[in-house]
């Protein structure tokens, strides 16, 4: 493969979105870590996964090895990789900005260790409603519908949102 | 069985297990954040468990990977510790055990993530973010229900009671942890400080009193369970071993 090439898969892979927020790729994501080619030729992907436990991961594979083979590049290595640990801070700017207009609030900087490790709460940071602008939004439940994502209220505009958890 | 190899399955089955347990909350919770929330740790803690095992299964060579692992060792070569095998009862029973088993598990993380052998460290550098927040989720609880009314004060307080002889397992050290904590383990030990000093402290805060119970010695590093592993894994395994193989 020639440095062409590996900038083709790369442009390729830029196509490839998350399977469960399907506005932002995985590249924006920060979950795509590396795309080169190998010794042999090959096309050798790194991923990471958000959350130890995440469900997406096996459909994003097999996402990648769609897109991959629909623009032509047979040879496909997917290599999956914990460290360094995934943390949101690896999502774009772009990508916070699709978040936000699909309904999500962006995470909060992450900082050392991710959540803030409190006894009692609240949190420090002040969760902006992605529907109408509001800080005075509240948390229902630190979990929600992915092991990504946090379920919070605005007060303001009374819809409920999620917000996407720092990590 | 080299000590590497058991190592990673008794990080495995203490997380498997649990995991199992809290999936067994699934429609069952008080509200519907709950059921979303305690499924969600569970996921965590499985997505931990296939890590481990699979990482144990390659250190032992023979080709067994983490489905064989999972689904057909039979009880006794578990080696979970007897707190996360203890039914759920009720919820504040679950957050008691949520919240014993979350302060170690984070403090035994904290300590992994120096570990000397690479994945054991990558895991642990992982996981050691999701289980801040499952401390988090169970720390609120007990505060929430421990000082809430009459009623949640003493069922929180009936299950901190509850679960509380197991915990001493978690801080035993034996041979296995005695060779690998030279730098590829944690002595179990050393985490007790740090354990007692959040316990001690959400305990506080939430009007509970520290159960004055004793610890009781654990055997489930050996193999030797409660009886209700047994019934846990016959629910966790049976479709595996009906259809070996089976996938999603």
């Amino acid at each position: 493969m020639t440095i062409t090439q590996e900038k083709d898969a790369r442009e390729t892979l830029a196509r490839v979105v998350d399977p469960e927020i399907p506005v932002i790729t995985i590249a924006e994501l920060g979950i795509l870590r590396a795309v080169e080619q190998t010794a042999e030729g090959a096309v050798r992907v790194t991923i990471t996964p958000t959350y130890s436990g995440c469900p997406a991961m096996d459909v994003i594979r097999e996402e990648i090895r769609v897109a991959l083979a629909a623009d032509g590049f047979r040879d496909v290595r997917i290599d999956t990789v914990l460290s360094p640990a995934w943390t949101t801070d690896w999502i774009t700017a772009d990508g916070r900005r699709k978040l936000a207009d699909f309904g999500i609030a962006p995470p909060a900087p992450a900082g050392r260790g991710g959540p803030v490790p409190v006894v009692i709460q609240p949190r420090p940071v002040a969760v902006r409603c992605p529907q109408c602008g509001s800080e005075r939004t509240r948390e229902v439940s630190r979990f929600g519908s992915t092991a990504c994502k946090a379920q919070y209220r605005c007060d303001a505009c009374l819809e409920p949102f999620d917000y996407f958890k720092s990590l | 069985m080299s000590d590497r190899q058991e190592y990673a399955l008794r990080l495995a089955d203490d997380a498997l297990i649990l995991s199992h347990r809290l999936a067994e909350w699934s429609s069952n919770a008080p509200d519907l954040e709950e059921d979303i929330a305690l499924t969600n740790i569970g996921l965590d803690l499985l997505g931990q468990a296939r890590e481990l095992l699979t990482y144990a299964g390659e250190l032992e060579g023979a080709g067994r990977d983490e489905d064989d692992l999972a689904y057909l060792r039979t009880e006794h070569e578990f080696t979970c510790c007897h707190l996360v095998e203890q039914p759920n009862g009720d919820f504040g029973a679950t957050m008691a055990r949520q919240l014993y088993f979350s302060t170690y598990q984070l403090a035994l993380y904290e300590q992994l993530t120096l570990s000397t052998d690479d994945r054991f460290a990558a895991i642990a550098a992982k996981a050691v973010k999701e289980v801040l927040y499952h401390r988090d989720h169970a720390t609120g609880w007990v505060i929430r229900l421990g000082d809430g009314t009459a009623l949640s004060h003493d069922r929180m307080q009936r299950g901190l009671d509850q679960m509380w002889r197991f915990c001493g397992e978690l801080f035993e050290p034996d041979e296995v942890t005695g060779r690998l904590a030279a730098g590829i383990g944690v002595d179990p030990e050393r985490l007790l400080p740090a354990w007692n000093s959040h316990i001690d402290a959400v305990l506080s805060e939430a009007t509970m009193s520290r159960p004055s119970g004793t610890w009781r010695p654990g055997t489930g590093r050996r193999g030797v369970h409660s009886e209700h592993l047994g019934y846990l894994l016959a629910e966790m395994q049976y479709l595996h071993r009906l259809h070996p193989g089976a996938s999603w």
